[in-house]
């Protein structure tokens, strides 16, 4: 089985900048694949570059075993997109508007149907302009899906939106893929990775640093949980990786981060170190780490704020 | 099971949803309709029929004063005063008065009588004719021919049947370059353009969908200002209907292919309104909405007449005031055509979707 989307030497250079610098990759048939990373790592260049929307400066691009170039109408009508800051017209309904949509292609979802399946119908008749985020992102996500495509690429399909639209969404996305559609998405959540991805990319400054399955990437942290402390005075780094099961520590607001094999393990001894320094405990926060710490502990830096 | 959903053609739904948004937007429905009635409505009244105003002239006080102030007020297009003769050449002086009639000191006893007036101010000179006329009529000439007065009131002559014309063109102008200059600049700064090519979208059925959405438009906004003019100011077609629809339709399509020329790579609505007055201005100025673009000096009108707004102008009179057909007005016709099919052409193959 061929993969569905593959991209090989992928480079965009955009005045200097290396929005995206020699990237590889390929998502198999049926797959959610997930490409995460802070803001500015290239992640929206490198989806809109394989959505056909932008031309790379070099390198090569398949989906769907079919190129931009040749087959660019063959695509459209097979894909489905959501950008990441589209703003519909706000003087159109619900209806109206994924019933323009859906006249673009030749066969699709009726435009009812999918409203009831992502939960609009009682906004049929609303006006766009007056729909809530989480309501908004479902039609952009309606839009997507009209033309009943065989993959669909998200671009930060939940930022900003609450939780429980973010439930409805990640809903969507899964139900799509039980009929064995396959999904591309960004995100810098990295519980949305956790949960809907089978595979992630991170990727950091246009360059892939980690590729994998969740499970696999917090498996490379050689740790399963995370501590969080600070004391006054701060501890040398040299007292902190000394306590037995460190498989790393990174700096943390004042303070630092630990990942360790076993909390019981740790904890009394990082408390007994921070007596012996004449220290005093300020804070101590653990959690089961997550591909967050794996991005903190790749590059010394934190995802929402890198 | 609900009824399935009609899906129509894209260029239909295109021109649907266009029209549905436009028609939800009551700013624009103003700049359309509203605006163009208020403007004809102030400027008709403004101009509307008044007798001519009367010339001030003074008439030196002396022994014939009295006698030759009773004459000149037969003179219909007179206002004589009598003045003492430095009161008179002050008021000449200064433009309160076109003409001044003195007595004659030099030749003493004779009746002749001397006219004294600035010979550039053009009311001066007639109201020495009329001045001269009732004077010497007042002393008993005859007039050897007998002639009779007919004043123009034509319809199809006065100022207002030449403004009408002028702001259905001016209207055309504003509205064509507007509708495609503001919802293309929108749609690309909001990213929809974008999301649209991201579909098998069609490029050329966005854009003829937005021809077609604004030809319903263009029939309405023209019937509005037409009867307008007709009801209010008895401003009459004169020339067939059939060929002002054609005129306006191909001037309207003219607009709109230059709107989006003007509209095809602007990123910003700040960027596409100023181009749009940068090259609506001159025609504002220029093309004869207002007055007849005839006082210009002889070596622009050759440029002035083939600006898209002064072929449309110059056709719409034609058709409205003159009675012209087609033949008549081939010319304007085909450069107009000439306009929008070439900014057509333009605009979309510079268009910038993202």
């Amino acid at each position: 089985m061929p993969d569905v989307i593959s991209c090989r030497n992928l480079r965009k250079y955009y005045s200097g900048v290396k929005a995206v610098d020699g990237l590889d990759l390929s998502v198999e048939n049926g797959e959610c694949f997930g490409l995460l990373g802070p803001n500015g790592a290239g992640k929206t260049t490198t989806i809109e570059i394989l959505e056909g929307l932008t031309s790379p400066d070099s390198g090569d691009v398949e989906i769907l075993g079919l190129t931009w170039r040749k087959n660019e109408r063959q695509l459209r009508e097979r894909i489905g997109i959501s950008l990441q800051e589209t703003q519909l017209t706000e003087k159109l309904t619900v209806f109206e508007t994924l019933r323009l949509f859906r006249s673009f292609y030749r066969s699709g979802a009726d435009p009812e149907d999918l409203l009831r399946d992502l939960s609009l119908d009682e906004k049929h008749d609303a006006r766009v302009g007056k729909l809530s985020g989480g309501q908004r992102q479902r039609l952009a996500v309606a839009c997507a899906l009209v033309g009943n495509p065989d993959v669909l690429f998200l671009d930060e399909p939940t930022t900003g939106l609450d939780p429980q639209s973010r439930l409805q969404l990640w809903d969507i996305v899964q139900r799509f893929r039980q009929k064995g559609g396959t999904v591309l998405l960004t995100t810098h959540y990295m519980e949305e990775a956790q949960r809907l991805c089978d595979r992630v990319a991170i990727v950091d400054h246009g360059h892939l640093i980690a590729l994998g399955t969740p499970a696999d990437l917090i498996a490379k942290l050689q740790a399963r949980n995370v501590i969080e402390f600070t004391s006054e005075p701060r501890l040398e780094q040299e007292a902190v990786q000394a306590i037995d099961g460190c498989a790393g520590v990174t700096a943390h607001r004042d303070g630092w981060q630990i990942r360790v094999h076993s909390l019981a393990e740790a904890v009394p001894q990082l408390i007994g170190a921070v007596e012996r320094q004449g220290a005093k405990l300020v804070s101590l926060s653990t959690h089961e780490a997550t591909l967050e710490d794996l991005f903190v502990s790749l590059t010394g830096r934190e995802l929402r704020d890198a | 099971m609900p009824e399935k959903t009609r899906i129509r053609p894209p260029i239909i739904e295109l021109a649907s949803t266009r029209t549905k948004e436009f028609l939800r937007e009551k700013e624009a429905m103003f700049w359309v309709f509203g605006f163009p009635l208020i403007l004809a409505l102030a400027l008709g009244f403004a101009f509307r029929e008044k007798p001519p105003d009367r010339v001030p002239i003074a008439v030196v006080a002396g022994p014939n004063a009295q006698q030759r102030l009773a004459a000149l007020r037969k003179s219909s297009t007179l206002l004589p005063r009598v003045m003492n003769e430095q009161e008179a050449r002050d008021a000449l002086r200064r433009g309160k008065v076109s003409l001044l009639i003195a007595e004659s000191a030099e030749s003493a006893g004779s009746d002749t009588i001397v006219y004294r007036f600035d010979a550039t101010r053009p009311d001066a000179l007639s109201a020495r004719q009329a001045a001269d006329d009732a004077l010497q009529t007042a002393a008993g000439r005859r007039d050897v021919v007998v002639s009779r007065e007919e004043r123009v009131h034509e319809q199809g002559a006065r100022y207002i049947d030449f403004l009408i014309p002028g702001l259905l063109g001016m209207n055309l102008m504003g509205t064509g370059m507007w509708s495609m200059g503001f919802t293309i600049a929108n749609a690309r700064m909001k990213k929809l353009l974008k999301r649209l090519v991201a579909t098998p979208m069609r490029k050329t059925d966005y854009l003829m969908a937005m021809f077609l959405s604004r030809l319903i438009w263009l029939i309405v906004e023209i019937s509005v200002l037409v009867a307008f003019g007709w009801i209010v100011f008895g401003v009459r077609v004169n020339g067939s209907i059939v060929v002002l629809a054609l005129l306006c339709i191909v001037g309207g399509y003219a607009f709109s292919g230059i709107g989006l020329l003007t509209a095809s790579r602007a990123k910003s609505i700040e960027a596409v309104s100023g181009l749009m007055n940068l090259i609506m201005m001159p025609m504002w100025l220029c093309s004869g909405v207002f007055f007849s673009y005839e006082r210009f000096p002889d070596s622009v009108k050759p440029f002035i007449r083939i600006l898209p707004l002064t072929l449309l102008n110059d056709a719409l009179r034609a058709v409205i005031n003159d009675a012209a057909g087609i033949p008549q007005i081939a010319f304007q016709l085909g450069i107009l055509a000439v306009w929008g099919i070439v900014t057509f052409v333009i605009g979309l193959k510079i268009f910038r979707w993202q």
